[in-house]
């Protein structure tokens, strides 16, 4: 595929129509400038778009966001919706990581304050919120407790004295997936979550300490309690190894499922069944408790996180509180109610790499987001910018209520490695007068700000396309990574 | 039999061929290994033993390096010795190894995307992409 194919809409905006293959149901609408897009060109991130548009069930169009990058079968960046119920769910439209997503808290510490405690924090965060490679998290639950955490999610997590209303409050679907079905989750799966939850993981994941750079909206800055100067500490970590399981679980059981539902794809990626079916049902509550667990883990994090904070901070000044910003999943699939074509439509969201970006009165957001938007959180490469925003009007218009979620890779990581050494990447953030924590210098290489997109041109164009705003930008001042 | 990775923007990749669907198996464990930088402690040898049902090839490798995948996170162990009879679309893997050394990335997962086991002139040929 070349750009002389796509139909260009605006600048932002481009389209493959549904006449580009035969097998298509619906088209694909690319948010993204020239020059993003030029970046894709050469890896399959639109023929997987392509793939993804034959799904049974489909509305609308796939929506591919200018951080997309070639995933496996459906591509990163992608949002895909099915009418529900007889429409599909696909597994691989979701991803491995159910729930991988973003918890953004913010303080009332100014960094110029704190500047010399900055070594002490990430330290503190380091030792607290675990990461790495097999790491065990910071509880252990039993048999029991692990499917209470499963059908609750983060009201577990209050009711055992790691979180707070207000956290749940400001949390999408307040941390607790309603449909929840711990008995669609195998044993094998449980097995690998029980001792995980309440880790970060590896690979892209991370915990973060940044300043408010600069507040691009005053208003809803206020309402999210976002100040320039002030720390905030952003959380990206998912469902671990219980969601990884999840998944692999459901793909294997789908690859018989399309032969009994006779659907016929591209990629055995995409396998899927019926949502009104038995498989489509279990899966769907299986993805919820792993997506419940997703939620509770990173509560728990953000709990050990408080602790770092209290242990710098406490006895040195009155108000070291982080507070709740928001909380949003990228890689999870949603019951929602969407305007297609001129009628209102319940679909399922599969949002792969793409964050939910609901406008001002969307259903489901605490009273002060109804105002303003919900937040979206958009981490950016390591050591670079990250991102809050506000869902619009026009996202849920053109893009079934989603944005972006991220810089994007461009480089792989084999070849990040060969770019770049780990340990010379830690001296040059260090430099920038960045804290880092990490576990292996190998992996801090393959994360390195050479191998994603710039995240200001995603943002800026996710801004110009209409489908978010932006409310601040973040610069980190401490990095903690497996 | 051998394996070579493929460029993968945010994944891995690797390309596996073998003489026969047993040797394919045990050369794909051995790319997954390589790209996870997978080393083995010398002592104590640990033995494990395996079996699962499937009609087609495709599953029996996907099936096969899952199982590899939750060992390594699990057991924190991985395998150098294999001994696989498949028949009756049934397969049995003996494995011996080690627990592990270091283990530089985690696999999250073993995908389906793309998975075709083909028969090409260096014997039967798979590409495998990788979770990370």
């Amino acid at each position: 595929m070349n750009i002389q194919e796509l139909k260009k809409i605006n600048d932002t905006e481009w389209e493959i129509p549904k006449s580009y293959r035969h097998d298509m149901r619906v088209p694909v609408r690319i948010f993204a400038t020239r020059e993003l897009l030029e970046q894709v060109m050469n890896d399959k991130s639109l023929e997987q778009a392509v793939n993804a548009a034959t799904l049974p069930g489909l509305v609308g169009a796939v929506v591919v966001m200018p951080d997309m990058h070639q995933g496996y079968g459906f591509p990163i960046g992608g949002v895909a919706a099915t009418e529900y119920p007889s429409g599909v769910i696909s597994p691989g439209a979701i991803g491995y990581d159910i729930n991988c997503g973003v918890r953004l808290l913010a303080s009332n510490i100014e960094f110029e304050s704190a500047k010399k405690d900055m070594g002490r924090l990430a330290t503190l965060l380091n030792q607290h919120c675990p990461s790495g490679v097999g790491k065990a998290g910071v509880v252990k639950v039993n048999v029991k407790e692990l499917d209470e955490v499963l059908r609750d999610g983060s009201k577990w997590a209050l009711k055992n004295g790691y979180a707070t209303q207000a956290d749940l409050a400001r949390t999408e679907e307040t941390g607790s997936v309603k449909g929840a079905d711990p008995g669609s989750v195998s044993e094998r799966a449980k097995q690998r979550g029980r001792e995980q939850i309440g880790s970060v993981g590896a690979g892209n994941h991370f915990v973060e300490v940044e300043v408010v750079e600069q507040v691009f909206d005053e208003r809803a800055a206020n309402v999210m309690g976002l100040r320039e100067g002030m720390l905030t500490l952003q959380i990206h970590c998912g469902s671990r190894g219980l969601g990884h399981q999840v998944c692999t679980d459901y793909v294997r059981d789908f690859q018989s499922a399309v032969h009994k539902y006779g659907i016929d794809l591209p990629d055995r990626e995409l396998v899927c069944a019926p949502m009104d079916s038995p498989e489509g049902e279990a899966y769907l509550g299986a993805m919820r408790a792993a997506a419940n667990f997703a939620f509770a883990n990173r509560q728990l994090l953000a709990h050990s996180a408080r602790r770092a904070f209290e242990e710098t901070f406490a006895g040195k000044r009155k108000d070291w509180h982080l507070h709740q910003v928001y909380d949003i999943a990228h890689n999870m699939g949603k019951i929602e109610t969407h305007e297609v074509d001129g009628r209102q439509v319940k679909v399922c969201v599969h949002r792969k790499g793409a964050t939910r970006a609901f406008g001002p009165g969307a259903p489901g957001l605490p009273p002060e987001y109804k105002v303003i938007g919900q937040p979206v959180i958009i981490p950016g490469s390591m050591g670079t910018a990250s991102w809050v925003l506000v869902g619009t009007e026009t996202s849920m218009e053109r893009s079934f209520g989603s944005s972006c979620h991220g810089a994007g890779r461009v480089m792989s990581r084999s070849q990040a490695k060969k770019t770049v050494r780990g340990d010379e990447l830690r001296r040059e953030l260090e430099r920038n007068g960045i804290e880092v924590r990490a576990g292996s210098m190998p992996g801090l290489a393959e994360e390195a700000p050479s191998a994603y997109k710039d995240v200001d041109a995603v943002v800026e164009t996710v801004s110009a396309a209409g489908i978010a705003k932006k409310v601040a930008r973040l610069r980190p001042v401490a990095v903690i990574k497996g | 039999m051998g394996f070579e990775e493929i460029p993968h923007t945010a994944d891995w990749s690797i390309r596996v061929w073998a003489d026969d669907l047993p040797g394919l198996l045990v050369e794909s464990a051995r790319g997954m290994y390589w790209l996870a930088g997978v080393k083995l402690v010398d002592r104590p040898r640990i033995k494990r033993r395996y079996e699962t049902k499937g009609t087609e090839g495709e599953t029996l490798l996907v099936a096969f390096l899952s199982e590899l995948v939750y060992y390594a996170e699990q057991e924190y162990a991985g395998f150098d010795d294999f001994v696989i009879t498949i028949k009756n679309d049934r397969l049995k893997v003996e494995m011996e190894g080690a627990p592990l050394k270091s283990l530089d990335k985690a696999i999250k997962a073993v995908t389906w995307h793309n998975l075709k086991i083909n028969e090409t002139a260096r014997g039967l040929e798979v590409e495998i992409v990788f979770d990370v």
